[in-house]
């Protein structure tokens, strides 16, 4: 029992994570329908940023997130502007595959030996694990932070999104893009908005990651941004509560399947739950199918 | 359905041609076994691409799934070949039957229910099955310890020769060419425009959809199945989804709905990263990738309609039909 809560707890752990990035995709796909498979990557990024800063460039960690996350918000305009804008009205498969190339691009450039090179590197954790047992359970204080840093993140972007005016706007945007122009929004800067804010929480994402499972390289983003991807579709997609739901079951599935089962296992079964839900759920567990207009 | 019999004569002529230079380039010295294989390797990508050229390009339905018929065709087919152990050219065949025949079942018990769902998410399932394949194959010598698992398959007999994986490429693009431009083919291009039009003139489209699968999944295995019997080792990182990324790459830069587009383009993408490790020589190999990357988006950038757009050349194009009134038709499928 105290060794199966445990495992909730981990697997909580992990499903925060994903929340991050998934959030990401979901916002993205809500607003220009588009897969946006460089997210993992950017991630992989922001994991790396907040390990130089507070490796390397002597921050503390709480500004090391920080600045991970402004500099992959950047990263994440300049990825639309340059790879995907150009195509916003291109059948949606060839911005798939633009986005499959800035994936790459990411990858393989930061494998290169004077970018972050194609080793792994062992993250030293900025705070010393301290675990407290109340009852059997243990709890450290990186899962707190963890679960800390999300809520807060979650709260925020509730916020934003239903709280301000340029969260009016996303939301005007995802719906239509014409009609939100008529009414004066400006999709463009909306659209940068959206990606700026997904990578800046994929960064965190990645900063947290790297804390918790410390271990680091270039092509790290690939399976956390798939399966976050694949909860995002698990829950929704382009449904923020949506992304957050199927992040959580996505990560306990993938905690108990490896203690319960076998750790060899787990990707397949998380992907087999993704589609048995989805041939009840065609639009996920939150999504509503939408009946087909002639 | 058929061919005008001059139409079939000169692509027999053209496969031959095609083969006597290539024979006559390894005889001269012009192309080395280094360069031969790359050859054949991209003869047996043309074979998988088509198979997700039908599905996607011709049909619409989205899969990030192919490579994973392309590894079951490749160990169902390597596992009968070894097993017989003769090498011979009817256990050859015989195992690539079979493999082709098991790609084509697993392809019906999944298409069958996952084909109901809509664009992104049939991606998205399909794009699960390709892990669920990949975690399986890593996993496959726990219940047969000769598929090797993570650690690779050896032992499968090397019989595919470049005149076998000549004749197959040839026998996959004839019969994709008849197919596409059968009934068969124009209700799978109906599909892709318009499903619900489809079927308001009277046509199931879930029947086509899951026949065009099978038929392009059973494609993918065969292509499988010649690559177990010319490379001497199968490792499940082969078969993984950035291989299905790459038949999706094949068939979007080759441009949607244009087989010529496919087929130009699975041959130009594996000489093209194997002409960027040669030229880019020992100290510049980590730009290989690098540059591929930016080449892609660059590509789909300027040429978002992919290399051919939906144009068929040559032997591809669809013949023209004469009607009663004179007129002249041009056959679906383009």
């Amino acid at each position: 029992m105290e060794f199966f809560l445990n495992q909730v707890i981990n697997g909580i752990q992990l499903g925060l994570v994903y929340a991050l990035i998934a959030l990401g995709y979901t916002m993205v796909y809500g607003i220009v329908k588009l897969i946006n498979f460089a997210h993992g990557d950017v991630f992989m990024v922001g994991a790396f940023l907040g390990y130089f800063g507070f490796t390397y460039w002597g921050l503390p960690w709480p500004v090391a997130i920080l600045v991970s996350m402004v500099i992959c918000a950047i990263l994440g305009v300049v990825i639309e502007r340059i790879a995907y804008r150009p195509l916003r009205y291109a059948p949606r498969i060839v911005a798939l595959i633009s986005a499959i190339g800035v994936s790459f691009f990411l990858e393989y450039f930061c494998s290169l030996k004077f970018v972050f090179g194609a080793n792994y590197r062992v993250v030293q954790r900025p705070l010393p694990e301290i675990s407290w047992h109340i009852g059997g359970i243990t709890i450290t204080n990186i899962q707190l932070l963890i679960l800390v840093a999300v809520v807060g993140m979650l709260i925020l972007l509730q916020w934003i999104v239903h709280r301000t005016k340029v969260g009016a706007a996303m939301r005007t945007v995802s719906f239509d893009h014409d009609a939100a122009r008529l009414m004066g929004v400006n999709v463009d800067r909306t659209i940068s908005f959206t990606f700026a804010l997904g990578s800046a929480m994929a960064a965190m994402g990645g900063v947290l990651y790297a804390i918790a499972y410390p271990q680091i390289q270039p092509f790290m983003g690939i399976m956390p941004g798939l399966k976050a991807f694949t909860a995002a579709v698990l829950g929704g997609i382009g449904l923020i509560p949506g992304a957050v739901l199927g992040a959580l079951i996505m990560g306990q599935v993938e905690t108990m399947t490896a203690a319960f089962i076998s750790s060899q296992l787990r990707d397949a079964i998380a992907f087999a739950i993704l589609i048995i839900v989805l041939l009840f759920r065609p639009s996920g567990i939150l999504g509503r199918t939408e009946p087909e207009k002639v | 359905m058929g061919m005008k019999g001059n139409q079939l004569a000169k692509s027999i002529i053209g496969v031959v041609v095609f083969y006597a230079v290539v024979k006559f380039a390894v005889i001269s010295g012009v192309i080395n076994p280094y360069w031969q294989r790359v050859l054949d390797q991209s003869l047996i990508y043309v074979i998988g691409a088509l198979g997700l050229s039908l599905i996607f390009g011709f049909t619409g339905q989205f899969s990030i799934g192919h490579a994973a018929f392309y590894g079951l065709g490749a160990y169902s087919a390597g596992l009968v070949s070894k097993t017989l152990g003769t090498g011979s050219i009817p256990a050859f065949l015989l195992s690539l039957f079979v493999g082709v025949i098991f790609t084509g079942l697993v392809a019906y018990l999944i298409g069958k229910p996952v084909l109901r769902l809509q664009s992104d998410y049939l991606g998205i399932a399909t794009l699960g099955f390709g892990v669920i394949v990949k975690v399986g194959l890593d996993n496959a010598n726990k219940l047969i310890p000769e598929l090797g698992g993570a650690t690779g398959m050896t032992g499968i007999p090397q019989v595919a020769t470049f005149e076998w994986v000549l004749f197959f490429t040839a026998l996959a693009i004839i019969i994709s060419r008849n197919f596409l431009h059968s009934t068969y083919g124009r209700v799978c291009t109906s599909i892709r425009e318009d499903e619900i039009a489809t079927k308001a003139v009277g046509i199931n489209p879930a029947k086509y959809k899951l026949l065009v699968f099978i038929f392009g999944c059973a494609l993918a295995g065969l292509a499988g199945g010649i690559y177990a019997h010319r490379y001497p080792f199968l490792h499940p990182t082969s078969f993984d989804f950035l291989q299905s990324f790459n038949f999706l790459i094949i068939v979007v830069a080759g441009g949607m709905g244009s087989l010529t587009g496919t087929v130009v383009t699975a041959i130009g993408w594996v000489f093209l990263l194997e002409g960027l490790r040669f030229v880019l020589g020992e100290a510049f190999m980590d730009w290989r990738g690098v540059i591929y990357a930016v080449l892609l988006v660059v590509l789909v950038l300027v040429r978002r309609q992919g290399l051919f757009g939906n144009k068929e050349f040559g032997f591809f194009a669809p013949r023209a039909v004469i009607t009663k009134e004179g007129k002249q038709h041009v056959a679906a499928g383009s």
